[in-house]
């Protein structure tokens, strides 16, 4: 696996292998190829929000109906989720979120950095287990992980994609 | 214009009921759609506010040969008005909205809802690329809704009704969200029971 995007590639081979088959997301840069992988894979339907909470509750509707979902979204969207994900825990239906980071590693735009502070709090104060990458070689190995927490033992699993992993991103003037 | 029983409007549109999987939104539609009949196939929300058409989705992409029915209210779609969106995009043609429209947040003590003021959740419905948005005008205009709501169609759907903000007995389901979650995947035979 290179390191010039080929985790993403490693993660999508993750959700095929776990049979997701509902990909949501709030577009990221860094999810980017996730997300092309997601439109183009047969028997995958990939479904674009308009806010994340609505992924939370397209997962519950989408495990109702017996598949499998994953949520892709940035850490700013990560505070839009909070109380939507009430119905994750009440309703002990799995969730996996893949979170890219913003606002920690090489930040330029300072908008972003209260929510990236917020992230891993907010999600646990929700009840989502917390779980991160940081180097592209183990990020799979980290999904995986996060996936077996979900769909196995029934319970909420963010990994947070961490902004050195994905590159700060870098607006030249 | 005729302004319905949310009552009866309900239990019309889950009259004959089969295969149908039925969404509520917290607050009056969860009661109303109680008060039709307790049934396997509800999903009732307590809460989650705004969620209610998105969770409707994702059993309807999940499920793409079983019709799946929401009924929430004004307040309810207003707070995830963008899904009507996302709903849009995907167009899934087993997939009914129906929005009791009381113009009021009922729960709350009755405030105006924006849809008093000047928002058609129709038109909105319209504009999101849902072309199959209807004003439910008349007993016929329910008739064909109904109709619609229980078979697979060309698209989704969306079904205003104005009802009256006429408060009935609250007729209280089952709010345990796991008991709910088995009940209607032991239905789909996605769990043994």
């Amino acid at each position: 696996m290179s390191a010039d995007g080929g985790w993403p590639d490693s993660i999508f081979e993750v959700l095929q292998r776990f049979e997701v088959r509902q990909v949501a997301y709030v577009p990221d840069a860094g999810h980017t190829r996730l997300i092309e992988r997601a439109h183009a894979a047969p028997g995958m339907t990939a479904v674009v929000l308009t806010t994340e909470e609505e992924g939370v509750a397209l997962a519950a509707g989408a495990w109702l109906g017996g598949q499998r979902s994953v949520l892709l979204m940035q850490s700013s969207g990560v505070g839009n989720c909070v109380n939507m994900l009430s119905l994750i825990g009440l309703c002990r239906i799995p969730l996996l979120a893949l979170v890219t980071m913003r606002g920690e590693w090489g930040e330029f735009n300072p908008w972003q950095i209260p929510m990236g502070q917020a992230t891993p709090g907010a999600l646990e104060l929700a009840g989502v287990r917390v779980m991160r990458a940081e180097r592209p070689e183990e990020a799979a190995e980290v999904v995986q992980a996060a996936a077996v927490i979900a769909y196995e033992a029934g319970a909420a699993a963010a990994v947070l994609l961490s902004q050195r992993l994905i590159g700060a991103k870098v607006f030249m003037k | 214009m005729t302004v319905f029983d949310r009552r009866a409007a309900v239990a019309r549109l889950l009259e004959g009921r089969q295969d149908l999987l039925v969404v509520s939104g917290l607050g009056s539609p969860t009661y109303d759609v109680a008060a039709a009949g307790d049934h396997p196939r509800n999903f009732y929300l307590w809460g989650a506010m705004g969620g209610a058409a998105m969770v409707g989705l994702g059993l309807a992409l999940a499920q793409p040969r079983v019709p799946v029915l929401v009924v929430t209210g004004d307040g309810e779609l207003l707070m995830g008005l963008g899904g009507l969106a996302t709903i849009a995009a995907q167009n899934p043609s087993n997939l009914a909205v129906a929005v009791l429209d009381n113009e009021r947040y009922g729960e709350t003590g009755g405030q105006k809802s924006h849809t008093a003021y000047r928002t058609n959740l129709a038109a909105v419905a319209r504009g999101c690329g849902l072309d199959d948005s209807r004003d439910i005008a008349s007993a016929d205009d329910l008739r064909s809704f109904a109709e619609r709501i229980h078979r697979l169609g060309e698209s989704s759907a969306v079904g205003v009704i104005k009802v009256s903000q006429h408060e009935s007995p609250r007729v209280l389901p089952a709010r345990d969200g796991g008991f709910l979650k088995d009940r209607l995947m032991k239905s789909l035979k996605l769990v043994s029971s």
